[in-house]
């Protein structure tokens, strides 16, 4: 099947164009790119007028829970429930059961995604054996089976020495190494942010000081090794001020954020809302600022969801019994085009850190709209008007906190190597 | 007036009017609690259950009684013989002793937030007996209600508060209730017991040691340092502790001429309080306990939908 797609504003950052433009694929590549397109015979057309074209959003921070903790999410849910949020690709943690700390567990989700998954997965394998932190795992196998990276999200690699020997190693084997910074003893029996907001509902308090002080660990480990490293989620100033610093003097480190740390305060948990605990947590109105601030000028790299999905019994529970995450895939995109609504960001940087940037940071052939490039492109409503309601959500799991939140902008068409993966309504 | 709320989780969800007219009642039901047949018939028919997931003797005792002497039929509920031991859930728990049809279900539980969870979830009446470090309502009013009988009032008294506030909802209740009624905390500890952003709260101060908080003070309230909370990295020993947070008669001295002393009890004797000043003749202790099972009744009888008692 080829396709048409016509009229759209064609958005992409890789080959810096942002022009009224339609693209041909043929045979699922992008076969041409240009004014007036004539679609050949058998073409379906895809009419984007009024929408943003772009290369396929990438998320590259998802936990889809499959294999061993099917009962939150599958493959095949988690990859609906992607291609419902108008991402193409996404890239799986390995805290499945087992962990993804060796090439037969990697196989597994490669295989059954091709074939039963609805987008493009990159699995992520463990740093450590069992995501255990005491010994490296085999991330040559694992790259060769098709890691994209190797992370322990979820938990730090506690152990400091480790951490170094990580980054040297991976960086032998040329993958790359996303850390979940986190210093567990300044966390203790932490369940939110602390700070007024955990004063006042007399809950245990996490400081920003147990991610600061995590973040600077490892950037300064990275540039002692001069290794490329990723750092998962941030969510404090402290952060955001520690990384610009280390790019300023070229150490190679590049980070994500979620769109609930741009969107949410710690106030979301008043009422104590189970589906507003997370890891990290919600800050406060000056983190969320400087969130802001650290995409802009371009210290955040990506925009990535930490879709976290859990059971209804896993969070139907007190607050401090409650596990942490929350999903994100189908609310992502218009959470996000909520900061160029707001002045924030413009489209073509806001494109840039869910396309080109994730797959530039890992190594993809993926977020371009080239010619002889695969075919993944997001057609993009910006002005769609929705509501968030739980029973409509692809995801398994509705551990979500903007559930009965009004939405504006979404995915249009989702499209995989030219299949149209997903359409609107 | 009328009492509106099906359920006390908090003083922070009450209004000054709503607070004034739970101690009124309590006042009120001190004539049963000295008569020689300490029983009335008001909540005659009416099942409590009083749930307790953490230890406690004095609270449910004292809601126990209060019970009885208003004549509800009790039920309690411990941790130790509940169901909580076999891995049932809190909603399923609660979900059970509905099913029995209770009136009213006092619960205290470890984690804050439990009663707003629990209250979501049941028809019936729930009353917060103290949830971990969130509020201890019945706790707030029974130390109100001690302070209005000695000084006739509650606004414009200065109490100190002093020890582990973090862990501590007896601070909160208190900062919620009186900075409702019109008086001023002054919290002291070691600022690795004092949360942030408490003096946000209400009308409190954070002060930079004991003696300023207590100087000139109406209320000397002592909490209790609670090794088993504190852990090992809060302090080093009770013994400094005792020494710089402790009330003796000497800093005692430092507050106004027949300033009360309070503690939510049960006391450490010799570390938060010296025995001297626990059953010195300042001491209020007692007292409290007598008022927790007064206005332990009112909260029963109101949220029961009782109008103002004038048995």
């Amino acid at each position: 099947m080829n396709l048409l797609i016509k009229g759209g504003r064609v958005i992409d950052p890789s080959q810096n164009i942002d022009d009224l433009l339609d693209i041909l694929i043929v045979d699922g590549k992008i076969a041409d790119l240009g004014k007036n397109l004539k679609a050949p015979a058998g073409a379906e057309t895809v009419d984007a007028a009024g929408c943003l074209v772009t290369p396929g959003l990438i998320d590259m921070h998802v936990h889809l829970r499959d294999p061993g903790l099917e009962y939150k999410e599958d493959i095949v849910t988690g990859t609906r429930a992607a291609a419902a949020g108008g991402f193409t690709s996404v890239c799986c943690m390995p805290n499945t059961k087992p962990v993804n700390d060796n090439k037969a567990v990697t196989s597994y989700i490669i295989n059954k995604a091709k074939a039963e998954g609805l987008v493009n997965v990159f699995p992520i394998g463990a740093i450590t054996q069992g995501s255990k932190g005491e010994s490296l795992a085999e991330m040559g196998d694992m790259k060769e089976a098709g890691c994209v990276a190797v992370s322990d999200d979820g938990r730090p690699v506690v152990n400091a020495e480790l951490m170094r020997r990580a980054l040297e190693y991976a960086k032998g084997m040329g993958i790359m190494v996303i850390t979940h910074s986190e210093e567990l003893s300044l966390v203790g029996e932490g369940v939110m942010n602390e700070g007024f907001t955990s004063t006042e509902l007399g809950l245990k308090g996490i400081p920003w000081a147990a991610e600061d002080v995590a973040v600077a660990r490892d950037v300064y480990l990275a540039e002692l090794t001069d290794s490329p490293l990723h750092i998962a989620h941030i969510s404090t100033t402290g952060s955001v001020r520690i990384i610009r610093n280390a790019k300023a003097r070229g150490v190679k480190v590049t980070c994500e954020t979620a769109p609930h740390y741009f969107s949410l305060t710690d106030d979301a948990v008043r009422g104590y809302d189970t589906n507003a605990k997370m890891n990290p947590p919600l800050r406060i109105a000056e983190d969320v600022a400087a969130i802001k601030a650290g995409l802009a000028d371009g210290t955040i790299d990506a925009i990535a969801t930490d879709h976290a999905p859990h059971h209804l019994d896993e969070k139907d529970v007190e607050f401090n019994a409650a596990l942490n995450g929350i999903i994100g895939l189908e609310t992502s995109l218009p959470l996000s085009l909520q900061l160029v609504a707001d002045g924030e960001l413009d489209f073509k940087v806001l494109v840039e850190k869910m396309t080109c940037n994730p797959s530039k940071i890992l190594g993809l052939d993926r977020g371009t709209l080239k010619k002889g490039a695969v075919a993944d492109v997001t057609v993009i409503d910006p002005e769609a008007d929705w509501k968030v309601e739980a029973e409509k959500l692809e995801a398994k799991s509705k551990n979500s906190p903007f559930i009965g939140w009004s939405m504006k902008g979404g995915a249009k068409y989702t499209i995989v190597g030219g299949k149209v993966v997903y359409k609107r309504g | 007036m009328q009492f509106k709320h099906k359920d006390i989780i908090g003083l922070q969800d009450l209004t000054k009017e709503e607070i004034q007219l739970l101690l009124d009642t309590a006042e009120n039901m001190r004539e049963i609690n000295d008569r020689e047949i300490k029983k009335v018939p008001t909540l005659r028919g009416k099942t409590v259950v009083n749930l307790f997931f953490e230890a406690s003797t004095r609270t449910r005792t004292s809601f126990e009684i209060a019970a009885k002497r208003l004549s509800a039929d009790t039920v309690n509920i411990t941790a130790s013989s509940s169901s909580v031991t076999k891995g049932e859930t809190l909603s399923d728990t609660a979900r059970n002793i509905l099913a029995m049809k209770p009136d009213i279900i006092v619960m205290r539980h470890a984690v804050s937030g439990s009663h707003h969870y629990l209250a979501q979830r049941v028809s019936c009446s729930v009353i917060n007996a103290g949830d971990g470090a969130h509020e201890h309502p019945s706790q707030g009013l029974l130390d109100m209600l001690t302070m209005r009988q000695k000084f006739g009032r509650l606004d414009g008294l200065k109490v100190a508060i002093v020890g582990d506030i973090t862990h501590s909802r007896v601070a909160r209740s208190n900062i919620f209730g009186l900075t409702r009624m019109g008086s001023q905390i002054f919290l002291a500890g070691p600022p690795t017991m004092m949360p942030p952003g408490i003096e946000r709260l209400g009308n409190v101060t954070v002060c930079k040691d004991m003696r300023e908080a207590v100087e000139g003070a109406d209320v000397v309230m002592m909490l209790r340092i609670q090794l088993e909370r504190q852990g090992k990295t809060l302090l080093p020993t009770l013994r400094e502790y005792s020494r710089y947070y402790g009330l003796n008669p000497a800093v005692l001295k430092l507050a106004r001429p027949g300033a009360m002393v309070m503690h939510p009890g049960p006391i450490n004797r010799g570390v938060e309080l010296s025995s001297y000043v626990a059953d010195g003749d300042q001491s209020w202790i007692l007292q409290q306990v007598e008022n927790g099972v007064l206005v332990r009744m009112a909260m029963l009888y109101h949220v029961s939908g009782g109008e103002l008692a004038t048995e």
